[in-house]
């Protein structure tokens, strides 16, 4: 079973420049959880936070009893264990083919034979379709084969909490459809906590548990799915529809008295250009559930998933129980 | 990069703050042996030809200088003694600094700065795996024993680069330069030039990692932290030198 994420009154700044401040959320043991932003609104500031990179100026990170941001050094080497992080570019070691970096955690905090670590490597890497390409080098492969190797690197250890910074950008929407299928199928597998941080709208309708959302310094919202997809808060709406009409504009903030134009003219229905990327054709102001994304058929589900299909199946009819 | 007084501040208590934590971990076992025989063997082929070839021009002009300067004084029969002396005790391991922090040093900074931007250093922390003990331990020891061992080819060069000059081309009396060798010089002069060249080599190479370690803001990022270390090694060696040089002279008694 994951391990619960506690976060409290979390602030970070650098220099005189707030990041964010005051983030409170728990996310809950072995649940998919989303956090959603603007580019630049630090998200994957706050994933670097949650492992320790950074030292947040107040608050606290409870995991596994822990509160992370007062450890020492030497503890914190020994909290990130449980976890895995895949980084944005994969952040493999250029220096080493795919199988070593891969490798290289088991080789380096177990003293499992070569046989064995072998064996563990080659699984991990049929989990993630990278089989073949043991031999290449971080630098000979594309963008999407690198997420995937570092994907398998962050599993290794088999980590109670997986962290993923913005898994599907770069990647195109075949891919990311994979990766989210991945994902889901990872979860109903390991049973650890997860936290994916993006801006894909697409895949933060299908994929998880809960959803937060980071805007404007603050977490304007962090709650279950069907909370945030069916939530009137303006900043909410606009970011899930992907439109322009709504407090976030090109940079960052936008004027207010714009703002309450711009949802009046959508409330009379001529929101015109607002320019819809969801998952499927949003028409403006829609608030549709998608249905949510399924282990595939040959991943047994644990109870959890089980109980997640039943209510999916009872809310979108059968179609979907097979996707 | 700030230029106010708390920013330099923080940045050399920050850079004492990592040798210390490299001097904490280096006892700390499993000791990283293939790194550190890896970036021996790189620091090494990339110093040891330059070393060779800038040591023969500076053992040259040492005996040139000192070839006339015996000359005008009429003591042409310290000439060997004197330039073995300047060759030991100062060139060798000035050389050596110069060729471990231009060379080695760049490369250890360029390698880790290009590490740290890619988020490698990141990845590698959250793997659970200390950076100093896995990266920068083997990097400052390896640094450290090929200084010491390019000192040795400084001083062997330097001093057969005054041979060749003083006595081929100045017309110097092998007998005499041969003879007088060991009249001023002494086996310590040579203990304290590799003790010097070890401390070189330990702060080139954490000025180099700390540099590359914090090395932020993309490709260019890496290209400023490899021009800043060069320079504050640069520094750091020549007060070091001179401060070495000072000590020596008060705790080593000198002949004649």
């Amino acid at each position: 079973m994951g391990v619960e994420i506690c976060v409290e009154g979390l602030t970070k700044s650098f220099g005189h420049q707030v990041i964010w401040q005051d983030v409170s959320l728990t996310l809950p043991a072995g649940e998919v959880s989303v956090m959603l932003g603007p580019s630049g609104t630090g998200k994957s500031v706050f994933l670097k936070t949650l492992v320790g990179l950074l030292k947040p100026e107040r608050g606290s990170i409870r995991i596994a009893g822990q509160d992370i941001t007062k450890l020492r050094e030497h503890d914190l080497y020994e909290v990130r264990k449980l976890f895995g992080v895949l980084f944005q570019d994969g952040a493999l070691f250029g220096s080493m083919n795919l199988y070593d970096n891969i490798a290289f955690p088991l080789r380096e905090h177990t003293r499992k034979s070569e046989s064995e670590i072998r064996r563990i490597v080659l699984e991990k890497m049929d989990m993630v379709g990278l089989i073949g390409a043991e031999e290449k080098l971080p630098g000979e492969i594309s963008g999407g084969m690198r997420k995937r190797a570092g994907l398998a690197r962050a599993l290794v250890l088999d980590p109670e909490i997986i962290l993923f910074d913005e898994p599907d950008s770069g990647l195109d929407p075949v891919r990311v459809a994979y990766l989210n299928q991945l994902i889901v199928d990872l979860n109903a597998q390991i049973d650890a906590t997860f936290l994916i941080v993006t801006h894909d709208i697409a895949s933060a309708r299908q994929v998880p548990d809960n959803i937060g959302l980071l805007f404007r310094r603050e977490l304007v919202m962090f709650g279950p799915r069907e909370k945030l997809l069916t939530s009137d808060e303006p900043v909410v709406r606009q970011f899930l529809n992907g439109r322009m009409q709504g407090p976030i504009g090109m940079a960052e903030e936008k004027d207010a008295a714009l703002v309450e134009q711009e949802l009046a003219q959508l409330g009379e229905g001529g929101g015109g250009g607002g320019g819809a990327t969801g998952g499927r054709a949003q028409t403006p102001g829609s608030q549709e559930m998608t249905p949510r994304l399924l282990p595939g058929p040959g991943i047994t589900r644990p109870p959890r998933w089980e109980a997640i299909a039943k209510r999916e199946a009872a809310l979108h009819g059968k179609a979907v129980t097979g996707a | 990069m700030s230029l106010s007084p708390t920013g330099a501040l923080r940045q050399s208590g920050n850079l004492f703050a990592m040798a210390l934590d490299v001097a904490r971990t280096m006892p700390r076992r499993p000791f990283q042996v293939r790194e550190f025989i890896q970036q021996a063997w790189f620091i090494a082929s990339v110093t040891i030809l330059p070393t060779a070839l800038v040591s023969i021009p500076f053992g040259a002009v040492i005996a040139l200088q000192i070839g006339s300067l015996t000359r005008q004084l009429g003591a042409q029969s310290f000439s060997g003694a004197a330039s073995v002396l300047a060759v030991l005790r100062e060139a060798s391991p000035i050389v050596t600094a110069l060729l471990i922090a231009g060379a080695g040093g760049t490369a250890i900074c360029a390698d880790l700065g290009a590490r740290k931007i890619r988020e490698e250093i990141d990845a590698m922390q959250v793997l659970g795996i200390d950076p100093i003990h896995r990266l920068v331990v083997p990097r400052v020891l390896a640094s450290m024993v090929v200084a010491v061992l390019l000192n040795g080819l400084v001083s062997v060069v330097g001093v057969a680069g005054g041979y060749f000059f003083n006595v081929i081309l100045q017309n110097g009396t092998p007998g005499a330069y041969l003879a007088s060798f060991t009249t001023l010089a002494q086996l310590s002069d040579l203990w304290a030039a590799e003790l010097k060249a070890l401390v070189f080599g330990a702060i080139a190479a954490i000025v180099a990692s700390y540099k590359g370690l914090t090395a932020k803001g993309g490709p260019k990022g890496v290209g400023d932290a490899v021009n800043q270390s060069v320079v504050i090694t640069f520094m750091l060696l020549f007060v070091t030198n001179f401060v070495m040089t000072a000590v020596y002279f008060q705790i080593v008694p000198q002949r004649g």
